[in-house]
């Protein structure tokens, strides 16, 4: 039984004019998407391998939603995540070889292997930080905002938490102190409908939306399909937009969907919590695919520069996975530094 | 409450001699310390529930909202954990939090953000982030307060790498260690005793620092050592006093901050005194005495002459009756008979 459908529309709404946006930031949202989408194919191809001991949480199905996001923030805004970092990391700009050496535990990884998976950085393009605690990275990024009010930065934050984070005390206590201060800030919540094996219908009452949660804070919230870069692009920008005029923070739910297991390599849908069908219900909906058929149909993308962008990527991630392997491993000193700042 | 305040004005401190210097009040002393903060560095902020209302924190926080603006000095809702987090993710982005708690009670409520958070991040960003915070609470005793009001938590927080822990004891240190807290690059918790809060003392005006990991020798003696902070440091030397005909002397050590602990002046007076009592106002199970009992005993086994004692609350919950709260918490004459059997053994 398909419990959670696609609901969106597709590019439908984009046939009438596709070409509001250069053909080369649509280009650069696909290939972003793409590359993606490559890097979790080959580290979940690699994955049983056993040389990245890290638990991984693949981000395939969720693609449009961190690179639409992404793409609507300046390097300088922050982003901080949760647990499922990939996709957030590498969209907002994160060095890929830094992330693949970090899940192979190596001294060369973006946090010299103390975080792995499930915490990557890197400063260097505003992504800030992850936490592995479901909505400790929350408030977390409403204390970034809060600073850059204080301080009079022009920097927008942005928090990418689940569906699951919206049931935590700290989520609520967030969305109350954001909307008091009107910080500069984006409650960006990918419902995917699952939390680990628990389906929403077991941990939220039925009729509940997300997005609606944020008005009982006086918060504005919106809800745009997830599947779908542009529609959650324009949104994300809108939000931006308003947080940078002072116009105080949004939440925006979109909904996508976890192709994969929750953690590991592979669908893990046969143990019985969600159907099978229900994952291959989603496939023509695939994001990537999606916006490939999209530009080729408006020539707006040729598929020998798909091709192009497809080796130049698939060489890339050799290229990081190379690096990744040639690192040197830490050392047992490097085990007992920066427990303290100086 | 009157009678609270009744209490603590019973106390007797020996008043300062204001030849020495200006006198100021424990509380006025913690008020400076931020108002030299707050002016000195634009980057500082002071929040917390009741940070501007009438009481502000036992006077700690009084009149710096009407001076340094609402967006610096405010009051928040009542969200720990949240607010935790919000002082984290604001230290991480240039700003110097200081976050005020009534009671020690509540920052349990804040674990999250403090301990699987604040204290973890500059390891787990491989040293890429320093969190500038200061939490601030003042341990209770007395009034009824009870088992969700009363708590001593520094030795739950003891095994936590990455935070720093000050317990000051005196109007001086209580101002020079919260400008060092706020100076400072990492998360760092301030426990003050509520027993202190009249106490007075010299304190030097202007901008002062007294270091982190920096104990303080309060009394030199021959007999034993005793060691501690804050609240426990006056009761250890009413004790004393009320020993004296006995003809016992003991180093009083103020260890000021139990993270980081300064080793150096323990070991130093061990070697003197060979004896050895620690006092604290938290459990005893798995608690700061256990700890700074355990580092003497290896490192400093030679020098002892006799087995290690402590004083501090027996495991159990804080009662908030008045006379059920005598019987666990740590006074003077618990102090004196645990010195006693100490000095005849």
């Amino acid at each position: 039984m398909i419990q959670y459908p696609y609901q969106g529309k597709g590019y439908e709404f984009y046939r009438d004019n596709p070409t509001e946006y250069p053909r080369d930031f649509l280009q650069s949202l696909f290939r972003s998407m793409l590359r993606i989408r490559r890097v979790e194919l080959e580290v979940e191809r690699r994955y049983p391998e056993d040389q990245m001991k890290t638990p991984i949480h693949l981000v395939i199905g969720q693609e449009a939603a961190c690179v639409g996001s992404a793409a609507a923030l300046r390097p300088t805004d922050l982003v901080y995540c949760g647990h499922r970092t990939h996709g957030v990391y590498l969209a907002k700009g994160g060095d890929l070889k830094a992330m693949i050496a970090e899940f192979f535990c190596k001294s060369t990884g973006c946090v010299g292997s103390r975080g792995g998976s499930m915490h990557l950085l890197d400063k260097s393009v505003g992504m800030a930080g992850t936490s592995a605690i479901v909505a400790g990275a929350v408030p977390i990024t409403a204390g970034m905002a809060l600073a850059a009010q204080l301080l009079k930065k022009d920097t927008v934050c942005m928090v990418v938490l689940g569906d699951a984070a919206t049931e935590e005390g700290a989520t609520s206590e967030s969305l109350n102190f954001a909307a008091l201060k009107k910080l500069p800030m984006i409650f960006f919540c990918e419902n995917n409908f699952y939390s680990v094996q628990s389906p929403l219908k077991f941990r939220q009452p039925e009729g509940v939306e997300i997005h609606r949660r944020s008005s009982g804070f006086g918060m504005r919230g919106v809800c745009v399909d997830g599947n779908n870069v542009l529609d959650v692009h324009q949104v994300t920008k809108e939000a931006v937009d308003r947080a940078r005029r002072g116009d105080g923070p949004t939440f925006i739910e979109v909904r996508t969907y976890r192709c994969r297991a929750h953690g590991g390599a592979g669908d893990d849908s046969a143990t019985g919590y969600r159907d099978p069908k229900e994952v291959e219900a989603w496939i023509p909906h695939c994001p990537v695919e999606m916006m490939s058929n999209f530009l080729v149909k408006n020539n707006l993308m040729t598929l020998a520069e798909r091709s192009r962008m497809e080796e130049e990527i698939g060489r890339e991630i050799q290229e990081a996975f190379a690096f990744a392997q040639a690192s040197p491993e830490p050392s047992e000193e490097d085990a007992m530094t920066h427990i303290y700042q100086n | 409450m009157p009678w609270d305040e009744g209490l603590v004005n019973s106390l007797i401190y020996d008043e300062p001699d204001p030849r020495l210097g200006r006198v100021l009040g424990y509380a006025q002393a913690v008020n400076e310390a931020l108002q030299v903060m707050l002016e000195k560095d634009p980057s500082v902020f002071v929040l917390g529930q009741g940070v501007d209302d009438p009481n502000a924190m036992f006077g700690c926080t009084k009149g710096l909202k009407e001076r340094f603006g609402s967006p610096r000095v405010f009051d928040t809702p009542l969200s720990e954990d949240g607010m935790m987090g919000v002082c984290v993710g604001a230290a991480m982005n240039g700003t110097r939090p200081v976050y005020f708690h009534n009671r020690p009670d509540f920052i349990v409520l804040a674990f999250n953000q403090l301990v699987n958070h604040a204290s973890k991040m500059s390891y787990m960003d491989n040293g890429q982030t320093k969190v500038p915070l200061v939490v601030w609470s003042a341990i209770g005793r007395g009034w009824g307060s009870g088992g969700q009001h009363s708590q001593a938590i520094q030795g739950m927080l003891m095994n936590v790498p990455g935070l720093k822990m000050v317990m000051p004891s005196t109007p001086f240190d209580a101002k020079g260690l919260m400008i060092s807290a706020i100076e400072d690059n990492n998360p760092v918790l301030i426990f003050e005793h509520r027993w202190l809060m009249k106490q007075k003392g010299i304190v030097p005006e202007g901008y002062y620092r007294v270091p982190l990991g920096k104990g303080i020798l309060r009394r030199r003696g021959k007999d034993l050592t005793v060691a501690g902070t804050s609240h426990t440091l006056e009761m250890a030397m009413r004790a004393l006093d009320k020993l004296s005909p006995e003809g016992i002397t003991a180093d009083v050590i103020d260890f000021r901050t139990l993270k980081p602990l300064d080793e150096d002046i323990l070991l130093e007076s061990l070697k003197k005194t060979g004896r050895l009592l620690v006092v604290d106002t938290g459990w005893l199970t798995g608690g700061v005495c256990a700890e700074i009992g355990c580092l003497a005993a290896e490192k400093a086994f030679s020098d002892l002459k006799a087995p290690i004692r402590r004083v501090a609350q027996p495991d159990v919950p804080h009662p908030a009756g008045y006379a059920l709260e005598q019987y666990v918490y740590p006074n003077p004459d618990k102090i004196a008979s645990s010195i006693q059997k100490l000095c005849g053994e």
